[in-house]
């Protein structure tokens, strides 16, 4: 068996069992487990190729010319072989912008999903649809973070696996969290030279971290973390205790100067790489209705689940870091659970079939969730990085909306994000938000003296990616749907159609 | 900004406002202008300053150009073809343009 490559709207099946969103780890794993059950499944995927963000173009690299991209990233290639083997039918380059759930997905009543593919848009049906949209990066609004010459780590690592490039030098790498250190070491290894990290974490040895140590003994990550400290600390300057942070430059990066405790330093840069760790991919769920939960921990929005995926939306699941970050290898075991919990929900799979395999799997991935709670102290962001404290700072990069704008609107009392959004258009760019929300929530907690789950974050709408008008005028629209707009029977209005005078 | 490791392999040309430019098969968009040595691909809507991409999956809306005629494309998630027209974005675009040139063209 082979999945089927759909390349157009129209090669989509009208409706299909399940249609899963996203082919990173956790979408391919679900999509392989459900193709097994011999349920019809669609995987609807915005890039060109399958692998999401951290296997990025795993079908097409090969370990001898790209050993640089390490272990970890090879992992993935077993994955994407079993995913080519399903008989899914998969969609790259097709954007998801809107799931409508059914009120009660009973018989025959389905969600409906928005998807566009080389231009076309069109509606499809599903009986369970799960969300496997992955993270992104917490922005990091720091003085000159618009300009040119800055991307985020997690772009200079994209631009690794999928095309061999690397950032110009000198490059300066900012921020925390373990992708940074593991760029830092793929870059080495492809054979970037001048290179500094500017290690923004705050010290290790604080009570938040520190308890949480004993679960992170037992971790896979102990070992592989601190072997690329190390190994990174050797070969490159890093600088720790960065307590603030500046980019230089006209019209693009030239030099960042930044402080610690011995004071403040500038160094050349013509690549800047920004990264404070992964929040989940939300703007899907949130716009389908799904409600969102604040976790502390990981400081980020997250949909609530429970521990099989499904959201309070029923057959709406959701799978992997979208859910909240564990990782990719949690995500793929994330991805086979939530894709039986769906199926056997729908009466595909027998219930003691399912119990017993999803059983099986959660304590497979207990062993990935040993030790987060430590790293996700470790790496917790400083405040000054999360709420830029400097008034000039950008913080809505599309409406060009500082910190300092922001909170003179604060001042005057809206209630929540979505309030000042029309106060000051700050996420009504063409990013929805994705940007600026974590930062919104942020400097609005910390005004009001509170917490982020007090303040709340945008609320979403579909579509959740911009659509061409004459791609939903030229969706085939029910009779129904025609008389709402026309006032007359789909019937006369053809027949008028044809008296305008020409 | 970006620079290859290797030389292109399987060359595919398009133009980037005017120039001509290389990428290699079935690279994004984004990623080829950056290691062209693009330093800007548009100017932002509301001060005019210079853009790039910036983070490359599809989510930040930094890489909007114009491509074979179309506005507002993320260059990030899609693969340069042979002989695409890209365009840079200076500013908000200017949607009355197009009906003072009808008006000229009247009579
Ligand atoms: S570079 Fe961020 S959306 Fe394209």
């Amino acid at each position: 068996m082979t999945v089927r490559f759909v390349t157009a709207a129209d090669d989509l099946r009208p409706a299909y069992d399940l249609v899963i969103v996203g082919a990173g780890p956790a979408g391919m794993a679900a999509a392989t487990e459900a193709s097994r059950t011999g349920a019809r499944v669609a995987v609807l995927d915005e890039n060109p190729r399958p692998g999401g963000q951290i296997y990025r173009e795993i079908t097409r690299n090969q370990p001898g010319a790209r050993q640089y991209l390490g272990a970890d990233y090879w992992k993935g290639k077993a994955l994407g072989n079993a995913f080519a083997e399903s008989n899914a039918d998969y969609a790259a380059r097709a954007t998801v912008w809107s799931i409508e759930p059914a009120d009660e997905p009973r018989d025959g009543e389905r969600h409906r999903v928005g998807v566009t593919i080389a231009g076309a848009a069109r509606m499809i049906e599903a009986a369970a649809v799960i969300l496997a949209t992955g993270a992104q990066e917490r922005p990091m609004p720091v003085p000159g973070w618009t300009l040119p010459g800055v991307l985020t780590a997690g772009a200079a690592q994209i631009a690794l696996k999928s095309s061999g490039v690397v950032p110009a030098a000198p490059i300066v790498l900012a921020g925390c969290g373990p992708l940074l250190y593991l760029l830092a070491s793929q870059l080495i290894d492809a054979g970037a030279r001048d290179m500094t990290l500017l290690d923004t974490s705050r010290p290790v040895l604080r009570w938040e971290s520190l308890r949480r140590l004993p679960g992170f003994l037992f971790s896979p990550y102990l070992r592989k973390g601190l072997g690329l400290l190390l190994r990174t600390r050797r070969r490159i300057r890093v600088v720790t205790g960065v307590r603030s942070l500046e980019i230089l430059g006209e019209d693009r990066a030239e030099g960042v100067r930044f402080a610690t405790a011995r004071g403040t330093s500038t160094i050349n840069a013509s690549t800047v790489l920004l990264h404070q760790g992964v929040i989940p991919a939300i703007n899907l769920a949130s716009a389908a209705g799904c409600p969102l939960a604040w976790n502390a921990a990981q400081r980020a929005f997250q949909p609530v689940t429970d521990a099989e995926g499904r959201t309070p939306k029923r057959g709406v699941l959701i799978a992997g870091d979208s859910a909240g970050i564990g990782g990719a290898q949690a995500a793929e075991i994330a991805g086979r659970i939530v894709a039986v919990a769906a199926l056997s929900d729908r009466g595909l799979v027998a219930r003691d079939v399912s119990a017993a395999l999803i059983n099986r799997l959660q304590r497979q991935r207990q062993r990935y969730f040993r030790g987060r709670g430590f790293l996700d102290a470790l790496y917790a962001p400083r405040h000054i990085f999360l709420a830029p404290p400097d008034a000039q700072t950008i913080v809505c990069r599309c409406e060009e909306i500082t910190a300092g704008k922001l909170r003179e609107a604060i001042s005057l009392g809206p209630p929540g994000p979505n309030q000042l959004k029309t106060f000051v258009r700050c996420g009504m760019g063409p990013c929805q938000g994705r940007l600026c929300a974590a930062t919104v929530t942020e400097i609005m907690a910390a005004e009001r003296g509170t917490s982020p789950a007090d303040i709340g974050t945008y609320r979403l709408r579909a579509p959740v990616k911009p659509v061409r008008l004459a791609e939903l005028a030229g969706l085939p629209h029910a009779p129904r749907a025609l008389k709402a707009v026309t006032g007359r029977d789909p019937v006369d209005h053809h027949l008028n159609e044809t008296e305008l005078p020409s | 900004m970006l620079k290859r490791l290797r030389e292109i392999e399987e060359p595919v040309s398009f133009t980037f406002d005017g120039v001509q430019m290389q990428a290699q098969r079935g690279e994004m968009l984004a990623t080829a202008l950056l290691a062209a040595g693009i330093g800007h691909v548009r100017r932002s809507v509301v001060s005019g300053a210079p853009r790039a991409p910036y983070c490359l999956m599809g989510v930040c809306f930094e890489c909007l150009v114009t491509v074979d005629g179309l506005q507002n494309r993320q260059a990030c998630l899609l693969e340069v073809e042979e002989g695409m027209v890209v365009e840079s974005q200076r500013g908000a675009p200017d949607v009355l343009a197009h009906f003072r040139d009808e008006k000229r063209q009247q009579p």
